[in-house]
């Protein structure tokens, strides 16, 4: 009861639950693993770097300049299109807070009601009618929440994530709502660009052939070789899933759905996200709206740190916020136009105490004695606020 | 406007919560944001059941808006799609505009409506669009008169 408790803003990504890694103070959020990520860009960076070097200069001038110069714009719209799938939220959802939790337990067992002692209870499931359909929405343990439709668990992550896909290593992320379209793009704009290199790559090879040999064009140009061998085991990779994302779109299924067989049509289950029209899906899916990020990554919120009593007089340096101290003036039974006048009066209050212009401090109870300082004033606030909190 | 309803959260803090309801998502028309409209027990004896499906149904509108797969939102991904979505760095996108709407909504609606039946509607972009939480506080009548009086001779004071 008598530990002093100094609050100091700290963004909310710093006290996110779940597996992920953030840079740029909360801008950037990616999967714990990025090995394979790194291994991506070096890739792409690096074939189209010996193109650049080997095959563009001969191109430009023997055939024609825009070669390269769409050879650039499609680069860097791959590694646009890379960066913003690896660094952006999938679309992760936040756990439930405590009272949600319970709130949720609460009507599950309303809706179990009574189990006897030893049977195991009933797996938490919601029945919803989505469209004339009916869909499970199952209960997630570690988020405590009962998952939304299309959204699933990814354990790598650890998150709950909205309209799940995937998680894909070579992205480094998960693959979800809020970056699936740019995912598709960033496969098909790298099968283009793929396709785009290693065509102009045999066309410079059987140029400069005519010209010089073969073995001497290879001899002259080593890069190609290099390239030529990338860009034709990546083919039938990138392509193929560009060509597999396709169907999925016009459908509207997710990888997940699609594996998991939830619509495959047994049991006369049929997708009821579905618009039932190709081009509908596709616009869907692609020209929908940007859903924004409900993870409030760069909000700031208190970090409670107790310090011992005997050091109070040195945490002066330590930045302090009055966000969390309970002010003291009650606001029930007064009509609306008095709640202006006592917040203004909180505010008015709070700055004869305390002259640092910068935070806003909570009003002093009448209890406190006089006090020699403001620093200590402040602090003595605090610690009679937490108290009375207790 | 932002400081007087943080503080008015705050006030809020020092009467004493009773309970919160949460209102789930209604899934009947698929995957957009929408919301139960159905009246929770707990507030029968707050606020009149009009007035509650009105803001439910207020905000199930300002969704329904901020989603629409429409002209507007076919122009705004092709565009931003054209400039490898670097356009979203400096604009903002017409689901953010609509959620500021909603914010403002519901910052009025608790200044006006419930604050004072001793309720306080939570954003759901703060709990994952994923429920309506509305706290319910009780009444504290003649409780706290030494605090009563400073904030009296404050206000007097001005």
């Amino acid at each position: 009861m008598s530990a002093v408790m100094i609050t100091r803003k700290v963004r909310k990504w710093e006290k996110l639950p779940g597996k992920n890694t953030f840079c740029c103070d909360g801008r950037v959020m990616m999967a714990r693993q990025k090995g394979v990520f790194y291994l991506t860009v070096f890739l792409i960076v690096g074939t189209c770097s010996l193109f650049f070097a080997f095959e563009c200069p001969y191109l430009a001038t023997h055939l024609s300049p825009a070669i390269p110069v769409f050879a650039i714009v499609l680069f860097l719209f791959v590694m646009a299109m890379l960066l913003r799938t690896s660094f952006s939220d999938p679309g992760v959802l936040p756990r439930a807070l405590p009272e949600e939790a319970t709130f949720i337990e609460m009507e599950i067992e309303a809706a179990n009601g009574n189990v006897p002692a030893g049977q195991r209870p009933p797996p938490r499931i919601r029945n919803v009618q989505i469209n004339g359909q009916i869909v499970k929405l199952k209960y997630c343990y570690t988020c405590k929440i009962f998952r939304p439709p299309r959204a699933s668990h990814c354990s790598i992550c650890d998150n709950c994530v909205d309209r799940f896909d995937h998680h894909c290593p070579w992205v480094g992320n998960c693959v979800g709502k809020r970056n699936y379209r740019y995912f598709y793009l960033f496969t098909l704009s790298l099968s283009l660009l793929t396709i785009y290199i290693f065509t102009f790559a045999i066309v410079h090879v059987v140029m400069r052939s005519v010209d010089s040999g073969f073995v001497k064009t290879l001899q002259d140009t080593p890069g190609t070789v290099l390239e030529v061998l990338v860009c034709f085991f990546t083919l039938w990779s990138v392509v193929g899933l560009t060509g597999f994302h396709s169907y999925l779109i016009s459908l509207n299924q997710t990888t997940n759905e699609d594996i998991k067989g939830s619509w495959s049509g047994k049991n006369r289950l049929q997708n009821p996200y579905s618009h039932k029209n190709i081009v509908k899906n596709c616009c869907e899916v692609l020209c929908g709206p940007a859903y924004p990020s409900v993870l409030d990554r760069r909000g700031l919120t208190q970090d409670d740190v107790p310090v011992p009593a005997s050091t109070t007089t040195q945490s002066n340096s330590v930045p302090q916020t009055t966000k969390t101290t309970a002010p003291l003036i009650p606001n029930e039974h007064t009509p609306d136009d008095a709640k202006s006048s006592i917040a203004d009066s909180a505010i008015a209050h709070a700055e004869k105490i305390s002259p640092s212009p910068k935070e806003e401090k909570p009003p002093t109870p009448a209890k406190v004695p006089p006090l020699a300082s403001p620093e200590t004033d402040v602090e003595a606030s605090i610690i009679i606020a937490k108290e009375k909190a207790l | 406007m932002a400081t007087e309803f943080h503080n008015l959260q705050e006030l809020r803090h020092s009467a004493s919560l009773a309970n919160k309801v949460f209102l789930q998502r209604d899934y009947s028309e698929g995957t957009t944001c929408r919301f139960q409209t159905k009246f929770p027990s707990e507030l029968e004896s707050r606020i009149e059941r009009t007035l509650f499906e009105d803001t439910v149904k207020t905000l199930n509108n300002y969704y329904a808006e901020a989603e629409k797969m429409g002209g507007q939102s076919y122009l705004e991904g092709c565009l931003a799609c054209a400039t490898a979505y670097l356009i979203f760095l400096c604009m903002e996108t017409r689901y953010e505009k609509v959620l500021k709407k909603i914010g403002r909504y519901i910052q009025e609606q608790n200044e006006k409506i419930y604050a004072p039946r001793g309720l306080l509607i939570t954003d759901p972009i703060e709990r994952g669009m994923r429920v309506i939480e509305i706290s319910i506080y009780e009444d504290r009548g003649s409780s706290g008169s030494c605090s009563g009086s400073s904030s009296t001779s404050g206000s007097s004071a001005r």
